[in-house]
């Protein structure tokens, strides 16, 4: 088997997974619950093999040194993060012996996942321009993804805790997750209906972007000014019902004292590896490069800015004594940039660092 | 203690050293930031009106685009205002160390200390486990264990006979934060440095050429102090594709009319000399380039020579009477559908030599000679025409940076890695046992602290239980 066919098994399951948490979350059936966690395990098992297997082509096809990890594009990066990611909620799965962040993780692997298929960026390997020719490429890039799921995780936790704890609905905590959940849901099911439209029923040329062509950026207005309706009447729902989910929530006894302790561990973990890896191994690196640590470089600017967000939940919590709510807020608008930072300033701004955009 | 009076400089220390000014500071940069990677820093006005048009549409892109210029926007991260958050960052960072740092001396310097019995009964990290003989005899061992795991305990007595073994470790760790925050400040101090003394700019350098200067950015030559000279520049690609796979450049320093340094510099991989590194940065073509065309001929039967031939000009096949002439030259030959070369771009990327053969002044066969493709050296007859090189066309774009600092930024980047480490993970714990006679046999209780991460100190205390209990056990 090669890396393709064991990272389409992956991405698969996954996927599965996610569905299999979410149902285990409603139902509460103990089977369910085993089955999303053996389906989880074997599908980070066969990506970690696919992960190895691509390792291997890498070296061999593109002559390149073997500690030159397959990480050096915008795929490989999305695929070693949520491995990182799977492997982190494993780890606290088998930890904290509970399921229930299942359902608030997996979805920000699937979500990942599906702007894969969706975006149709290119996943062939690639060689390594002369930038990338570097041995800091490893620490790097592995410490930045390692960092960002530590995060993903802490965003995981941050929502639950405040799902956990707001009563109210007119709580500025209730509205700021009932509309973060709305909108991770949101962008979900429309790339979900991306899938269905343009995979399932229609056969489509595979390099060019559907992302949110079935719904938002449909061709024709109707469609997209439906999407949009439907897309606030979802977050209404959500606003309006978020209670529903808070029992849901509840009803797995996981305390919140337990929720704001992963939280600030994983923040606690990740805060450092990013600041050494991300910054301080990024500013040698385009030392050695091009003769500038540090040039205002947007990729630069708004890790600065990431590491401004964790640096200040930190504060908040161990000088201001911040607890609870407040906390909790800043894991998940932290999130949010390290979303911008990977993403958006690869998508949508230019800069020194460009080798993760779509092609 | 009567009320002091607070003084205009306790106002300043006390705004300076609160956490509300930094939360200000941090979130005034990453705002301001923000503005500044949406609008591309010291481009063309043309490219962020187009930006601007996008954000606020056709009518107000010109009235905005005005509006953030005067503030500074277009080159922000080395306006006043942004040049002058980074320092009140600079001094709020210092001085609410320096305000907190007194007090956690004094928790880093207090030595261990006994418990008092009533404390006991409130830790929270608390095991008791009872062991054979008596307290007396029990001593060495235990102070054995707990060497073995990091802890120089003393003793003290206890009120109702026994004594208490009491010790800390990691006591430093405390200090974490602060070098964390000494890290940066080195990190900033050599930042300064860079900028007031150091020196970037840039230097397009054609093969064959030796410069004694490099531009500043702004255009104005600097004095090296040496010369440096390119002696060669290649692109390779991977294999027939565009795709670059190293940019080379072979560089001599001459000092002194002599060659001190020869290297070949690639992009991450520069040059180091007198204070400056030279960078391989871009590249590209001379106009109108007059190149010579480096060959290595081999006759079929006798010897291989090097020429170095201009268009035009012509060479001998050693050992034949071969003569070939280049007629014709493209930096980047491709062929079309029907066959017929042409030219697909200025650069170099497939550079290629038409060479005419003739022997007593009659054409015996003609064709393109291509430096990337070594089946086209082969001629007709078993001679072979290899094509070195295109020399003299090229330039290699050089960085140039001159930062007496850079040391600074390192030595800031490591004492950041020991802050983030001793910040993170490692703590201050203490440890006591109380030890008391109990018939034939002694009941410990063991108590443990620690400034953070309890259930690694709860481990802790476990893995002494179970080693003094197997001790127990042989």
């Amino acid at each position: 088997m090669d890396s393709s066919t064991l990272f389409g098994i992956a991405t698969l399951g996954y996927i599965l997974a996610m569905i299999a948490y979410i149902s285990y979350l409603v139902f509460k059936n103990e089977l369910i619950g085993k089955i999303a966690t053996g389906i989880t395990v074997i599908s980070f098992l066969s990506q970690t093999v696919a992960f190895f297997l691509r390792w291997f082509e890498f070296y061999n096809t593109m002559g390149v040194p073997i500690w030159r990890p397959p990480i050096t594009n915008l795929y490989e990066s999305l695929i070693f993060f949520v491995w990182c990611l799977i492997l982190g909620y494993l780890i606290i799965e088998f930890r904290y012996k509970t399921r229930a962040f299942g359902a608030f993780i997996t979805p920000i692997a699937g979500l990942a996942l599906a702007f894969i298929e969706m975006s149709g960026m290119s996943k062939g390997l690639q060689p390594l321009v002369p930038a990338l020719q570097s041995n800091w490429l490893l620490a790097h890039v592995t410490m930045s993804f390692v960092s960002y799921s530590t995060f993903a995780i802490s965003f995981g936790t941050g929502l639950m805790y405040l799902i956990e704890k707001t009563e109210k609905r007119s709580e500025p905590a209730y509205i700021f997750w009932t509309v973060s959940l709305g909108i991770l849901i949101i962008l979900l099911v429309a790339m979900g209906l991306d899938y269905l439209k343009y995979h399932v029923v229609a056969t489509n040329p595979e390099t060019v972007s559907y992302l949110f062509k079935a719904t938002f950026k449909s061709s024709s207005a109707m469609v997209s000014l439906i999407s949009w309706i439907v897309a606030f009447t979802v977050l209404a729902l959500i606003w309006r019902y978020g209670y529903v989910l808070k029992r849901v929530v509840a009803a797995f006894n996981v305390t919140p004292a337990l929720l704001e302790e992963l939280t600030y561990k994983s923040i606690a973990v990740g805060f450092p590896i990013f600041t050494l890896g991300g910054l301080i191994f990024g500013a040698i690196w385009a030392d050695q490069a091009w003769g500038v640590y540090w040039s205002w470089d947007p990729k630069e600017t708004w890790s600065l800015i990431t590491w401004f967000i964790y640096a200040f939940f930190l504060h908040a919590r161990l000088i201001r004594g911040w607890r609870g709510n407040k906390v909790a807020i800043v894991a998940v608008l932290g999130f949010v940039t390290v979303i911008f930072t990977y993403l958006g300033v690869n998508l949508l701004l230019s800069g020194l660092h460009s080798y993760g955009g779509m092609n | 203690m009567s009320e002091k009076k607070k003084t205009l400089v306790d106002y300043v220390w006390d705004s300076f050293a609160s956490i509300k000014l930094a939360v200000v500071l941090f979130a005034l940069i990453s705002l301001s930031s923000i503005v500044g990677t949406v609008l591309e820093q010291g481009a063309e006005p043309e490219k962020n009106l187009i930006v601007l048009k996008r954000i606020f549409g056709d009518s107000i892109a010109p009235g905005a685009y005005r509006f953030f210029e005067s503030l500074g926007f277009m080159d922000m991260y080395h306006s006043w205002w942004f040049v002058s958050f980074l320092v009140l960052f600079a001094a709020n960072l210092i001085i609410c160390s320096l305000d907190r740092l007194p007090r956690i001396l004094k928790l880093v310097r207090e030595p261990a200390r006994p418990i008092r019995p009533q404390m006991v009964k409130s830790s929270s990290i608390k095991r008791s486990v009872s062991l054979k003989g008596s307290p007396e005899a029990l001593k060495d061992s235990l102070l054995k264990h707990l060497k073995s795991s990091g802890f120089k305990a003393l003793d003290s007595p206890l009120e109702n006979g026994g004594y208490q073994l009491y010790s800390q470790k990691g006591s430093w760790t405390r200090l974490g934060v602060y070098i964390t925050h000494l890290s940066i400040l080195v990190i900033l101090s050599g930042a300064v440095i860079g900028i007031f003394f150091g020196f970037r700019g840039f230097l397009n350098l054609p093969e064959g050429y030796t410069s004694d200067v490099a531009y500043a950015m702004n255009g104005q030559p600097q004095k090296l102090g040496f010369s440096v000279r390119c002696d060669d520049f290649d692109v390779v690609f991977y294999g027939s594709s565009e795709m670059p796979k190293d940019y080379k450049s072979w560089l001599s320093i001459i000092k002194n009319g002599r060659v001190v340094v020869k290297k070949m510099i690639e992009v991450n991989n520069p040059l180091k000399f007198g204070g400056y590194t030279f960078y391989q940065s871009s590249y590209g073509m001379m106009p109108n380039p007059q190149g010579y065309f480096i060959l290595k001929v081999t006759g079929k039967n006798n010897g291989t020579e090097t020429v170095t031939k201009r268009l035009g000009e012509s060479f001998t096949i050693p050992g034949t009477g071969l003569v070939g002439t280049i007629k014709d030259y493209s930096p980047a030959l491709a062929t079309d559908a029907s066959g017929k070369p042409y030219t697909y771009s200025d650069m170099m990327t497939n550079p290629a030599a038409y060479i005419v053969f003739t022997e007593k002044g009659k054409e015996k066969y003609s064709g393109w000679v291509l430096k990337r493709y070594p089946e086209t050296w082969r001629l007709p007859d078993g001679n072979m025409v290899k094509f070195i090189d295109y020399w003299g066309a090229q330039y290699t774009g050089l960085q140039v940076r001159k930062d007496p600092g850079v040391w600074l930024v390192y030595l800031g980047s490591i004492i950041m890695g020991i802050g983030l480490f001793t910040t993170f993970f490692m703590n201050h714990k203490k440890l006591w046992v109380l030890v008391e006679k109990n018939g034939n046999n002694s009941n410990l209780t063991i108590v443990g602290s620690s400034n953070k991460n309890r259930a690694a100190m709860e481990k802790k205390i476990e893995r002494l239980v179970g080693k003094l209990t197997d001790g127990e056990k042989k």
